[in-house]
């Protein structure tokens, strides 16, 4: 592997490991503030995705798509709050597995009502369709650049509002203390809708991005859902920093092992999964 | 009672009556049912055996594991390695076998996924799992998407002598109810041996049997590889009546239908995992058998009916139907209590 190739694969593999971070900061937000393991989080990825396919076929514009899509996945996630997880909050784990388990199939099928069941590709605008050379015979698209800096853009927002701003601090006090926090007059109820929309429009943004890239098509999110889960796991649950080094590191593994060890490429990330689980079972920052 | 999760470890007599009476019926059916019920029941018992060996994780010990399915598909891979495709093989040595990888496998992952607890215990379970299907969907040589065909059901054959010939449905509808009768006693039996009292010891409250000196790994180890080694029971006998094994089997949905039938039925008991997996794989053939009406085929959207079923059971009776009659026998008792 010549340095160009190498770059590339770095470059890969960051932007992966950035895509996968947006989902998985997402979910482990939602556990460590909200104690809920949600299963469906896949399929706000998927939603994310196929919205992006509708609103840019629609308006012509993936710019449109995306802002538009984000509106609605995060209004769908205000509701899908109100409706059923605030009731979930103080139940046991396996009665959230089962719920959100229903989610998905309902999610699953109602996409398959609405879209169908064929693979869709979403085109790339023009702006960003071009390629970056970075030797005479090698090069490497605009978009994926594009997509990486969305994804940091948004681990800085995320990480600016938790540690900077009242709302934050809000935040905070409430995973630490619920009941605390509650008799300080902080409206719990209101932070947790807040961060579960937030986790939704997290994950439905990551599928839209990611759309012109990986093309939209169904059980996107099942798939997508598994590597989050790896990536919680080794970070430690709750942790958003631990997500972001072990997404990172996923990546890294994921990219580079596809390359290197095409015929493992598959078990790589599961190998570092089980190391971690035998060095540290609580992940590497477990808070 | 213990907890407040308390199961329902010694059942009220109008369950047992019950469960005596479906034994009845089970043994009845195949003189009144079509070839299409018999096979139906078979698949049913089937799940049955599947989900008791979840619950022995989840209703007894305290352990959710989302990946459970992992164990059932392998040792239906494994009788399909083991047979050829020109001759059928010995059902007294592949069953072992096939039991053995399963539990082999679940004693391997378990050694990993038992060190955590929790929400993580559900994740890492699950993870796990995927790896397992992944390696057999991406690899060629293992069936890849396709699966693999079981093409003998295996021989009963002891030196030429033929007790019992699993080609025929019904030998093979009352070998499945034999197998399901000896794990239910099994797991009954161990659910009261000092082996199960500190499975249920750690469920409740682990922290306290660590202190009381249980190493409780080796429990839950051991615990976790006894549920895969009867879940690859359920797997070997999935493969000998459908003749086909693929990797759905082995994924999340799968596992994620075990833990259904646990909850559906009741956990913790067994007889609840099998009215569970009863009650399920019925509603699954409802659903996928809902007509036509209008220009809408209410059968093709079948996942849409059972993920509804599936929100409001756990929004409204998150305890499942042995739940229910617990929660019914257990007002009787509180009121009987009251008027001493």
């Amino acid at each position: 592997m010549d340095l160009a190739n190498f770059l590339i694969q770095l470059l890969n593999s960051v932007q992966y490991g950035l895509l996968l971070f947006m989902l998985a900061a997402g979910l482990t937000l939602i556990f460590g503030i909200m104690g809920v393991v949600n299963l469906a989080h896949g399929s706000f990825y998927m939603l994310g995705a196929y919205l992006a396919w509708s609103l840019s076929t629609l308006t012509g514009s993936l710019t449109m798509a995306i802002i538009g899509g984000a509106v609605l996945s995060v209004i769908f996630g205000l509701a899908l709050e109100w409706l059923l997880f605030r009731h979930f909050y103080k139940r046991d784990h396996l009665d959230q597995v089962l719920l959100t388990f229903g989610l998905i199939y309902i999610f699953e099928e109602v996409r398959s009502i609405l879209w169908g069941d064929d693979v869709h590709g979403v085109t790339i605008p023009d702006l960003l369709s071009a390629s970056v050379p970075l030797t005479e015979n090698l090069s490497y698209p605009v978009y994926r650049l594009f997509m990486s800096g969305v994804c940091i853009a948004l681990a800085l927002g995320l990480y600016w509002m938790i540690s900077r701003t009242r709302l934050g601090m809000k935040i905070r006090a409430g995973a630490f203390n619920r009941d605390m926090a509650e008799s300080l007059g902080i409206n719990i109820k209101l932070i947790h809708a807040v961060v579960f929309a937030l986790g939704v429009g997290l994950a439905a943004v990551a599928g839209m991005i990611a759309a012109p890239v990986a093309s939209v098509y169904p059980n996107m999110g099942s798939q997508v859902l598994i590597m989050c889960f790896v990536v919680v796991v080794i970070g430690g649950i709750g942790s958003v920093r631990g997500a972001l080094i072990s997404a990172l590191l996923v990546g890294l593994v994921d990219t580079f092992g596809k390359v290197l060890l095409p015929s493992m490429a598959g078990m790589l990330v599961y190998m570092l999964m089980a190391a971690v689980l035998l060095w540290k079972p609580e992940g590497l920052f477990k808070q | 009672m213990s907890s407040a999760k308390a199961n329902l470890e010694i059942l009220p007599r109008g369950v047992q009556v019950a469960l005596a009476l479906g034994l009845i019926a089970l043994v009845a059916f195949p003189f009144v049912g079509t070839d299409f019920y018999t096979q139906m029941v078979t698949r049913m018992m089937i799940m049955a055996i599947f989900a008791m060996s979840l619950d022995l994780l989840q209703g007894v010990t305290g352990l959710v594991s989302l990946g459970h399915a992992a164990y059932f598909g392998l040792a239906g891979y494994a009788l399909a390695f083991l047979t050829p495709a020109g001759e059928p093989v010995s059902l007294w040595w592949t069953l072992p076998v096939a039991v053995l990888a399963s539990g082999l496998a679940a004693l391997i992952i378990g050694f990993f996924v038992v060190r955590t607890h929790g929400i993580y215990f559900i994740m890492v379970t699950m993870a796990f799992a995927q790896m397992v299907f992944y390696l057999f969907f991406d690899n060629k040589a293992l069936g890849g998407s396709d699966g693999l065909y079981v093409n003998f059901k295996p021989s009963a054959a002891i030196f030429g002598w033929v007790p019992f010939d699993l080609d025929s449905k019904v030998t093979l509808y009352y070998f499945t109810l034999g197998a399901l009768l000896l794990v239910y006693a099994f797991l009954r039996r161990l659910l009261w041996s000092p082996f199960g009292r500190t499975l249920a010891g750690i469920r409740v409250n682990e922290h306290r049997m660590r202190a009381m000196g249980f190493g409780t790994f080796g429990y839950k180890l051991s615990a976790f590889t006894l549920a895969g080694a009867l879940a690859g029971l359920a797997g070997y006998l999935w493969g000998t009546q459908t003749g086909y094994i693929n990797p759905e089997l082995m994924g999340f949905h799968m596992s994620a239908h075990a833990i259904m039938m646990v909850i559906l039925g009741g956990m913790g008991n067994f007889a609840g995992a099998i009215v569970g997996a009863f009650a399920f794989e019925y509603l699954l053939h409802v659903f996928k058998d809902l007509p036509q009406v209008g220009s809408v085929n209410l059968g093709k959207h079948w996942q849409l009916w059972m993920g509804l079923f599936i929100v409001l059971l756990v929004v409204f009776a998150p305890r499942g139907i042995l739940g229910l009659v617990e929660k019914f026998t257990q007002r009787k008792e509180k009121t009987e209590a009251g008027h001493e």
